[in-house]
């Protein structure tokens, strides 16, 4: 177990020294298509130190109580982006939020990020997600001869795009986006943050190809600028900022 | 194998209807590639759409408030107007390209605004369709309508 000092739960301490466990109670949206065709909220009651992470408590479900219990994580620590669910009708990554920030008191909801298929309980089909994703080609496109040394960039550039480099496709931001929900055919917040990467770059070439696939009728211009993508992302990326920059973009290469 | 018996009405007292080998059915995932899919437009619409809102906007901010203070807080307020009041108004062309290009742009502006809601609120295709098509038909009515009224208009109708 990554967290040893989770063992020792109850019988050995004695009401004098404070206990740093409280019971929290965990309501998780499942869905089993191998049981029932509806996905029901379940409740679990755990014992656990508030300083924890949400993913913690749910290891320990798993782990202890509900081996059925089917939700992705790889590196449970907020890089890797696997483990974006819907805690408290927020998106938020399970390994990044403390159960202490999200009032322990009342039960805790957790449930899949929503405009995308229920595979099983927390796991999502990403397949359309990441499907937007290569739609925009996210890689350096260049002409010509490759240099004999590496493209040299000066800082200012390498600014210009800093914020979107920040993106760990953890999927947060597009599954919080109502215009996502509703047909799923909008590119979505992820892919264009991925696109104003390189747009952006000043080493890659393909700027103008990625900014008039953005053009598209489900492009950038179905952005109504809810700013729900903003307050999802985990790197707080200014999400809704770099859309608007690409629709700048577009607009001052016409005019 | 309880599937044959149960029917179509869903699990019966802890007897499924679904399991290992025959999994409930999932919801369809969205922008999945198929032969409907419409291809990708390479129109610069949307973009001249988006722009028009923000242009027309402003114009509108400008029209329509002095257009009602015109008519409901000067000179008497709304009790002043009557047939000769807009007939004495109409009179003059600088008032009537004033409440025609109110007129398409209020128009245009609601109903591409209106165009949007649509996009993303009708969630099947057919909805989307006949919506849409209810709005360009009204839009296209009160455009035309009011652009003959406009230019029509004749003060000694009887």
């Amino acid at each position: 177990m990554a967290t040893p000092t989770l063992d020792k739960v109850d019988d050995a301490k004695p009401a004098s020294v404070a206990s740093p466990y409280i019971t929290v109670t965990f309501r998780i949206r499942r869905f089993n298509p191998e049981i029932s065709a509806e996905a029901e909220w379940q409740d679990f009651q755990i014992e656990i130190d508030p300083k924890e992470r949400v993913l913690d408590g749910l290891h320990k479900i798993k782990w202890e109580t509900d081996g059925t219990l089917t939700f992705r994580r790889s590196c449970a620590h907020g890089i890797c982006g696997s483990d974006a669910m819907r805690i408290n009708g927020k998106n938020r990554l399970a390994c990044k939020t403390l159960i202490k920030d999200i009032n322990p008191e009342k039960p805790i909801t957790i449930e899949a990020i929503k405009g995308l298929t229920v595979l099983k309980d927390l796991v999502v089909d990403m397949d359309p997600f990441f499907q937007a994703y290569r739609d925009v080609m996210p890689f350096l496109i260049t002409k010509g001869n490759e240099p004999t040394r590496e493209r040299l960039q000066t800082a200012e550039e390498r600014e210009r795009f800093d914020d979107t480099t920040k993106c760990i496709l953890c999927a947060a931001c597009t599954s919080s986006c109502p215009v996502f929900w509703n047909d799923g055919q909008y590119f979505g917040p992820a892919a264009i943050v991925n696109a104003h990467r390189f747009i952006f770059d000043s080493r890659d070439e393909a700027g103008e190809q990625r900014l008039e696939i953005l053009n598209d009728k489900d492009g950038v211009w179905r952005c109504r600028t809810t700013f729900n993508c903003t307050d999802a992302c985990p790197r707080g990326i200014e999400i809704t900022k770099a859309i608007q920059e690409v629709k700048r973009a577009l607009i001052t290469r016409r005019f | 194998m309880s599937i044959e018996t149960t029917g179509a009405v869903g699990p019966v007292e802890g007897v499924s209807r679904y399991d290992v080998d025959n999994p409930a059915p999932v919801i369809e995932p969205p922008r999945a590639r198929t032969k409907k899919t419409p291809k990708s437009t390479r129109t610069n619409f949307e973009l001249y759409g988006w722009l028009f809102m923000r242009l027309s906007g402003i114009v509108l901010v400008v029209l329509v408030l002095f257009h009602l203070l015109i008519q409901l807080v000067l000179d008497g307020g709304v009790s002043k107007i009557g047939f000769a009041f807009v007939a004495g108004r109409w009179a003059s062309p600088f008032w009537q390209t004033w409440d025609l290009l109110m007129l398409w742009l209020a128009m245009l502006h609601g109903a591409n605004g209106l165009r949007t809601v649509i996009n993303d609120y009708a969630e099947r295709p057919n909805t989307r369709f006949w919506l849409k098509n209810l709005l360009y038909t009204a839009t296209v009515f009160t455009v035309l309508l009011g652009t003959l009224v406009i230019f029509t208009f004749d003060p000694n109708i009887r």
